[in-house]
């Protein structure tokens, strides 16, 4: 473990914390805005609460875009919104965003998915309790698909963790960045290796979390 | 209580299909359900039953006639006025419909919080009709670990939890035994001595033999007979 010096312990050490905060504040963002998302796509669709097409098709449009664009395109692409938002086109808050952006057009789906899941019969059954359709999507459609939506979460969650090792590109820091420049670039493999075993304790980590929340949802 | 003065129902046709090809499923209903009453809703599968329910519990408005439920012309009711009106009806399906991560309690209290009843209170009004569909020992369990039977007296205790003026039940005991079924039914008929205006839909004919009441006889989404 003699390459393992202090400094490069220091280095492991920040870059976790640096993947940590671009795969947490992105989540988080694209938890805020992609389950609105989802919900606006899973009233406004066919058969939905209140289907309105001029709505519905121009949002999955939207949604299908972002999804479709290579990540590491994508970040490229929106520099000056990054610049607008971050107030800085490189470094750590300035990765978030292109993460927060294909985040929420992931989670979007995932979630929309998650809400098709709840059993049509179960919500005209509320519609006939007199639920309004607000009512229908907080008591019933939210709640009966929060283990299918946490499950998308830990999906995204997972896929952010590979995506910021993209960040790189823009100065974003974190594991994967480190893994190429020390491990690739500086010839040393042995700092690839921590940083990938990081990485893979970290997912299953997150996985354990969010088949534990769901498992425990479940059985309520 | 429910008057229907030529109504028709036609289905959306299909994308891509011409005008007029959707399917007919109700035509030409003409009757009236007097407050109080009880009545069976019999026809084979597809005759329009459920339509007809549909049509009642202010899921679907007509293609074209009249549908006055609770003194309300359905035509001309306007969207938002809707949910008040369908806390006054209770309604029970083949399969239950109940919430699956929610109590039973909290499966028969759910109209009364939609109806935004306070909470204080509103948990002894729930534990009587428990106790009336005898599941009060069931309160705390999730529907899947009930039996059919109990499923079915937990979803009828959740229609009935608002005391609706109207009661309806899309073949109710489709899915149980003799024994359950029968239960079920003189819970119904309990409901309508009370004074409920109910309509069943089944085509368990024994049932109807061992529980006699006037009938709605629909085939081909058309009124057969009255009475």
């Amino acid at each position: 473990m003699s390459w393992l010096t202090p400094t490069l312990q220091d280095l492991l050490l920040e870059a976790f914390w640096e993947t940590l905060a671009m795969v947490g504040v992105s989540a988080a963002i694209a938890v805020a805005i992609g389950l609105p998302i989802a919900l606006l796509l899973h009233v406004t669709g066919r058969g939905g609460l209140s289907p309105l097409p001029w709505l519905h098709r121009p949002l999955g449009i939207l949604v299908n875009a972002v999804r479709s664009t290579p990540f590491i395109i994508l970040m490229v692409a929106i520099i000056p919104f990054t610049r607008l938002v971050a107030g800085t086109s490189i470094g750590t808050a300035a990765a978030i965003v292109p993460l927060a952006l294909a985040a929420t057009a992931f989670l979007a789906r995932l979630f929309e998915n998650a809400l098709r899941e709840v059993d049509g019969g179960v919500v005209e059954a509320a519609r006939a309790m007199g639920a309004s359709r607000m009512q229908i999507v907080w008591k019933v459609l939210v709640p009966e698909a929060l283990p299918g939506l946490i499950a998308a979460v830990t999906v995204a969650l997972v896929s952010l963790v590979g995506f910021s090792a993209m960040a790189g590109a823009v100065g974003g820091g974190g594991l994967g960045d480190l893994g190429i420049r020390f491990g690739y670039q500086r010839f040393m493999p042995e700092v690839m290796a921590t940083v990938v075993l990081l990485l893979i304790l970290f997912v299953q980590g997150l996985q354990s979390l969010g088949d534990w929340l769901v498992r425990r949802l479940s059985r309520r | 209580m429910v008057r229907f003065a030529g109504v028709g129902l036609r289905y959306a046709e299909p994308p891509g299909r011409p005008p007029g090809a959707g399917q007919a499923a109700l035509q030409d209903l003409t009757f009236t359900l007097p407050s109080g009453s009880f009545h069976w809703l019999l026809g084979e599968s597809g005759a329009g039953k459920s339509s007809l329910l549909r049509l009642m519990q202010l899921a679907q408005r007509p293609t074209s006639g009249v549908v006055e439920v609770l003194g309300a012309d359905l035509s001309r009711t306007r969207r938002r006025a809707l949910p008040a009106l369908r806390r006054r009806i209770g309604v029970v399906w083949q399969d239950f419909r109940l919430l699956p991560h929610l109590s039973v309690r909290d499966n028969v209290a759910l109209p009364l919080r939609i109806a935004g009843r306070p909470e204080a209170g509103l948990l002894a009004d729930v534990a009587e009709m428990l106790r009336w569909a005898g599941l009060d020992a069931r309160a705390d369990s999730l529907p899947a670990a009930l039996s059919g039977g109990e499923q079915q007296r937990a979803a009828l205790a959740r229609a009935v939890v608002m005391r609706p003026a109207l009661l309806l039940a899309d073949e109710p005991t489709g899915n149980l035994d003799a024994a359950q079924a029968r239960r079920i039914l003189a819970l119904l008929q309990e409901m309508h001595r009370l004074g409920t205006t109910v309509v069943v839909a089944t085509h368990a004919d024994a049932l109807v033999r061992a529980f006699p009441a006037p009938a709605l006889r629909l085939q081909g989404g058309r009124l057969m007979s009255h009475g």
